[in-house]
């Protein structure tokens, strides 16, 4: 099939033998040994979604305790119990692994025109050395965490929790991750349909591939801190502890030298899948393509220099303090680049509000509000002031469940019917998409006036002074999970009796687009010939579309 | 991988007397006391080690420019974790 055209779609539907495509194996060994990146993406994608709300559980326990004031409704304890375990299954077990994990493993070989990854073996592994991780992790609730997701010594060091189990089952996750990368690099450089130059790539795989070696370059340094606080634990090794010759601050340098390229493997992704929905729905060419995929990589690399701007007061060193500080402002550039450049690619073009364009543009919206808050923690004199507040927690819910959560949902309605066969409900879609913007911004911006007005994050008491907005920031927690509900009714109603889906309901360019919904086992017939890049899109009268 | 280097087994014994004597250098200079030059000592003794090991038994000598370009990136990476803690260490 070398029609890379719209039109040649529904030629290459007609007659096909498996309506069901890959998912036409039934039962769970098919499941278990599989080799095909669909399903293990699949997989990926249904144990991730699965934390995402186990996750939200905690969240709304969290708020609901802090409705009051005082020590009500959990003990302090268990406050801080709950805190940790929404902290670290959300983005260990959900916002790292959910893009690239899932929607990767599915997308990356159908973008390039492969038949599969590089190592399905690997990537099988990867998924099931997962599902260790998080057998580990919920083993060590029976003395369950209470230091943060972020694990600091010297607390992490001393606490009867079982940090070295938890650590342990973030370890293994961290492998799956490593792996993924790992197998994403060589499928990107080794796997490409003729013709698929790096300049013709959808601009997802830019994403993926800058977040590709933030995983395998990073991943194995949170690793390593690990095993220094595991045999700190253990053994008594001086790493961390002043007494012994050890230096608390050298976690920190370690766990954030991961932690914040980590966000990026959060954020790249979601920003690759709106770099090809808003082509779509504005049926106008993607504006500054070079741009938007070398931005990819400067993010990634720019992230990898600015780790010490959470560190300003743990007693780092002034010249430390000046130099991370001035470098994150460098962050904004690469970023601020593609933000431009999607919004000039909507500029005069045939923009359509299906659900992938609502959660497109509500990505836009959230994540440049999170990004310019970013700025205001970046500067090292009002980081001083809106450190350790609610400020910052809002921040990060602006980025990661404002950008990376928004991403992942357009990238869901998306690709909903090319993964499943089948059309979700665009009725329930959209009030899914209203309720989750109102209730995440109820929620969330009310937090950035508790922070700016000092309210300390972490506290499982605060002054009495913050209730109200408190009080409304849990209403709005309960909007956004109605939203969500709503959300994953939608989805599960999709699966069973969704409409079935045309190979290219939104009319895509991508080759993903070009094959069957649910795409055959082996993805392609015939390899493609690529001899364009993928965002030659015109105004809708003049192809047809409605 | 399928290639032949032409190499033989004879430049395998060389590096592997090499390290062995390396080896030996690292206890050997253990035992003088040379301050703060201690660490940077064992680090260069075991960097020459490693990249021994990458060129020879890895095979890296013979790869392409892309497989170098991965080996090398990481190198990078790791002078970066070490100077920017540097940065908050050595101004304390
Ligand atoms: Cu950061």
């Amino acid at each position: 099939m070398k029609d890379t055209t719209a039109d040649g779609v529904a030629l290459t539907v007609s007659g096909d033998a498996h309506p069901r495509g890959y998912l036409e194996e039934k039962g769970f060994w098919s499941w278990v040994y599989t080799l095909d990146h669909k399903r293990i993406g699949l997989l990926y994608l249904y144990t991730t979604l699965f934390f995402f709300l186990l996750g939200g559980i905690f969240a709304l326990l969290i708020r609901i305790k802090l409705l009051y004031p005082g020590q009500q409704i959990f003990s302090d304890h268990m406050y801080n119990v709950l805190f940790t375990l929404h902290g670290s299954v959300m983005i260990f077990l959900f916002i790292i692994p959910a893009i690239p994990s899932g929607l990767g493993n599915f997308f990356i070989p159908l973008l390039i025109g492969a038949r599969d990854v590089a190592f399905p073996r690997i990537n099988l592994a990867s998924y099931w050395v997962f599902v260790a991780g998080i057998l580990v992790i919920l083993a060590s609730l029976v003395r369950p965490m209470d230091t943060g997701w972020t694990f600091y010594t010297p607390y992490s060091a001393k606490t009867a929790a079982d940090v070295t189990l938890l650590s342990f089952g973030i370890f293994l996750v961290g492998m799956s991750s490593i792996l993924t990368g790992l197998n994403f690099l060589v499928t990107i450089h080794k796997l490409r349909a003729p013709g698929m130059t790096w300049h013709r790539f959808p601009l997802f795989i830019w994403g993926m591939y800058a977040t590709s070696i933030i995983q395998v370059v990073a991943t194995p340094v949170v690793g390593i801190t690990f095993l220094l606080l595991a045999m700190e634990r253990l053994f008594g090794v001086g790493f961390f502890d002043p007494a012994k010759g050890g230096d608390p601050v050298l976690f920190q340098h370690f766990f954030w030298f991961y932690s914040h390229p980590v966000v990026y493997v959060m954020i790249l992704p979601a920003m690759g899948i709106i770099s090809e929905v808003i082509p779509v729905f504005s049926r106008k060419p993607i504006f500054g393509y070079r741009a938007i995929a070398y931005s990819s990589l400067a993010i990634a690399f720019i992230g990898f220099l600015v780790w010490g701007h959470h560190m300003f007061v743990s007693g780092m060193s002034k010249t430390a303090n000046i130099i991370f500080s001035f470098l994150t402002f460098f962050v904004a550039v690469p970023t601020a680049i593609k933000v431009f450049n999607w919004i000039a690619t909507m500029y005069k073009g045939s923009i359509t509000f299906e659900s992938p364009m609502l959660y497109a543009l509500t990505f836009i919206f959230l994540f440049t509000f999170g990004g310019l808050t970013g700025m205001f923690l970046g500067a090292l004199a009002t980081n001083v002031h809106a450190h350790d507040t609610y400020f910052v927690v809002a921040h990060f819910h602006y980025t990661m469940m404002g950008g990376t959560m928004m991403g992942l949902l357009a990238g869901l309605h998306y690709w909903w019917p090319k993964m499943t066969g089948r059309m979700l409900s665009e009725k329930l879609a959209r009030a899914g998409w209203l309720l989750t913007f109102i209730g995440f911004n109820v929620t969330f911006l009310t937090q950035f006036f508790l922070g700016y007005g000092g309210m300390p994050r972490r506290w499982a008491e605060y002054p009495a002074q913050f209730q109200p907005l408190n009080i409304v920031s849990t209403a709005g927690s309960w909007i956004l999970a109605a939203g969500i509900l709503i959300m994953f009714v939608n989805f599960i109603r999709g699966l069973y009796t969704g409409e079935p889906a045309p190979a290219s309901p939104w009319k895509g360019l991508t080759l993903e687009w070009q094959v069957p919904s649910p795409p055959p086992t082996e993805n392609f017939e015939e390899i493609p010939h690529i001899t364009n890049w993928p965002y030659g899109y015109t105004k809708r009268k003049t192809d047809g579309y409605e | 991988m399928t290639k032949e280097h032409g190499t033989g087994y004879g430049i395998y014994v060389i590096v592997w007397i090499a390290l062995l004597v390396l080896t030996g250098a690292t206890v050997a200079v253990s035992y003088a006391n040379l301050g703060l030059m201690n660490v940077a000592v064992a680090l260069l003794i075991a960097s020459v080690k490693a990249s021994l090991v990458a060129l020879f038994f890895m095979h890296l000598k013979f790869e392409n420019k892309l497989v170098w370009t991965f080996a090398l990136v990481p190198i990078f990476f790791l002078l970066l974790v070490v100077g920017g803690t540097l940065s908050d260490t050595l101004f304390r």
